[in-house]
């Protein structure tokens, strides 16, 4: 008799994606509100930006969601402790080392969660930290992950022209945009990624930390992809209409309206 | 290889009987696994559930039967109840669990009462709890085999959440498990607005029945609705949907292809 396989996971990946860029004097964080399950979707409100209740960290998650809540939530109570033991906020350089630690804590059964803390550090210039699922992590001056990361992060790569990392003296990555200029790169990074990655999409939640305080910003992604084929397929129609019956138009009507309803159809 | 008794315990009615699988290098720790009382498949399954948040409150339907894999073994099944004073819990999945996770949140409700404090849980105190209990089993290798929906209503606000096996959770103002999440959702997504009627709540959610019913093979024409309101809980009657089968090409299959027997 052979030993029995399991039939079910204990993983699923949730997609969505997270980017944060570094400035000299803030920090933005961005994710995408869609979280789905194999190839549907569960749910268009979903938000992947956890605050911590830190003034000067930020972490953003993507992966399985049932380990990116629970991360959060442990983070959330140890930041609590530390604010209890040394009368302080932690500052963000901490709260990355704490990640990391607490990622590794569970080397040989990982949280699936791919995550982005950004914040301001010691100095008031902003931070980003990106991680794997176990914990090594890296201070750089912008990161993605998740599942749009392939296809956003070669687009930061040639707009924030970041200094190679083997250069010494170390040099800073952080960008010299203004934060407008940032938050925009940010959408457009995100627009872009919508129209190819499925788990994309819906809205966007942006953060920007600055040293007086947090602001939010929310865009409306791509729901779904006949949002622009629609236009194209009504051209078609009115060609075809000249051309065949009326009915056959109707009948091209009734299913551009049932692609719409449905999450991930394409034509 | 060959399998040997290790254990006996005699109850009531029957033995149980626990084997070990002997492995090459005796490991006790592989020997554990080998006779694991793990959860590894569902057995008697109850299918999806479909909820909406409407204007007093939250709308539950359901089903009422439980396959036992392709055998629609029971049909009385109630798969949706009151918990505590403000939520309602709908399960798909295996019935069994469900039962356990009702008897975990029966005790937790008894505690909760037990304080006489004046408070009372509310939605989503019972969905995070939930949420933790089903993550943990998860954590454990050992989960309750179950995708649950839980509503309420507390202080005039409407909560309507889902949990999963593995412990995915979310809120929404919507929401339907299994065949319902790819059947139902699509027409709740076109077809939901705030602020429902009862009336139009109840359309609704017959129409996404109707469709599982049509293309469920687990689904069974005896379905239950249940509505929490600030007032309470209640749960209707069992009743069925009108069907329709009089489609010409229904009638005779054949009729394109006459076949010689």
């Amino acid at each position: 008799m052979t030993k029995q396989h399991a039939n079910w996971s204990p993983y699923d990946n949730n997609g969505g994606t997270c980017v944060a860029i570094a400035g000299s004097d803030y920090c933005v964080i961005a994710a995408d509100t869609r979280m789905s399950t194999g190839y549907s979707i569960l749910s268009r409100d979903y938000s992947k930006i956890h605050n911590c209740k830190a003034d000067k960290a930020v972490l953003s998650s993507s992966g399985f969601q049932a380990d990116v809540k629970a991360l959060q939530k442990v983070l959330k109570s140890r930041h609590l402790v530390y604010q209890h033991q040394h009368n302080k906020q932690m500052s963000c350089p901490a709260m990355a080392q704490l990640l990391s630690n607490t990622l590794y804590f569970k080397r040989f059964f990982p949280y699936y969660a791919f995550n982005v803390l950004g914040g301001l550090d010691e100095e008031g210039k902003g931070c980003v930290f990106t991680y794997d699922a176990v914990g090594s992590y890296e201070k750089v001056g912008y990161s993605a992950q998740g599942s749009g990361s392939t296809l956003i992060m070669p687009f930061l790569d040639n707009q924030l022209k970041s200094p190679s990392p083997l250069l010494l003296p170390a040099q800073d990555a952080i960008t010299p945009l203004s934060e407008p200029e940032a938050v925009d790169l940010v959408k457009t990074v995100f627009a872009s990624a919508t129209e190819r990655d499925i788990y994309t999409g819906d809205k966007l939640e942006i953060m920007i930390l600055k040293a007086d305080g947090i602001r939010t910003e929310v865009m409306e992604l791509r729901k779904t992809l006949s949002e622009c084929w629609q236009h194209t397929l009504s051209i078609v129609l009115i060609r075809i209409s000249t051309l065949g019956s009326l009915c056959y138009l109707e009948l091209c009507l009734k299913f551009s309206c049932v692609v719409n309803r449905f999450s991930f159809s394409y034509l | 290889m060959f399998l040997l008794p290790v254990s006996f315990s005699i109850n009531a009615d029957y033995f149980f009987l626990q084997f070990t699988i002997p492995i090459d290098n005796g490991d006790s720790v592989k020997n554990a696994e080998a006779d694991s009382q793990r959860t590894l498949y569902p057995y008697v399954t109850g299918t999806s559930i479909v909820a909406i948040k409407y204007k007093d409150g939250v709308l539950m339907a359901s089903d009422m039967g439980g396959s036992y894999g392709s055998t629609l073994r029971y049909k009385n099944i109630e798969r949706m109840k009151a918990i505590g004073k403000h939520s309602l819990l709908g399960a798909s999945g295996e019935i069994s669990d469900f039962q356990e996770i009702l008897r975990y949140l029966d005790e937790l409700v008894l505690n909760d009462n037990m304080w006489d404090d004046g408070n009372s849980l509310g939605p989503k105190e019972v969905h995070n709890y939930l949420t933790r209990v089903m993550y943990n089993r998860r954590n454990k290798f050992n989960p309750l085999w179950n995708t649950l929906v839980l509503g309420g209503v507390k202080n005039g606000e409407s909560y309507l959440g889902m949990v999963s096996m593995i412990g995915v959770s979310f809120e929404d103002n919507h929401v339907a498990t299994g065949f319902g999440n790819h059947l139902a959702r699509p027409i709740l997504r076109d077809e939901w607005h705030a602020d429902l009627s009862f009336e139009d709540g109840v359309k609704l959610l017959e129409k996404c029945m109707r469709v599982l019913l049509y293309r469920d093979r687990s689904a069974i024409n005896k379905l239950q609705i249940a509505k929490i309101t600030e007032e309470g809980v209640t749960v209707s009657q069992p009743y069925s949907l009108k069907t329709f089968w009089e489609f010409k090409a229904f009638n005779n299959p054949t009729a394109g292809a006459e076949g010689s027997w």
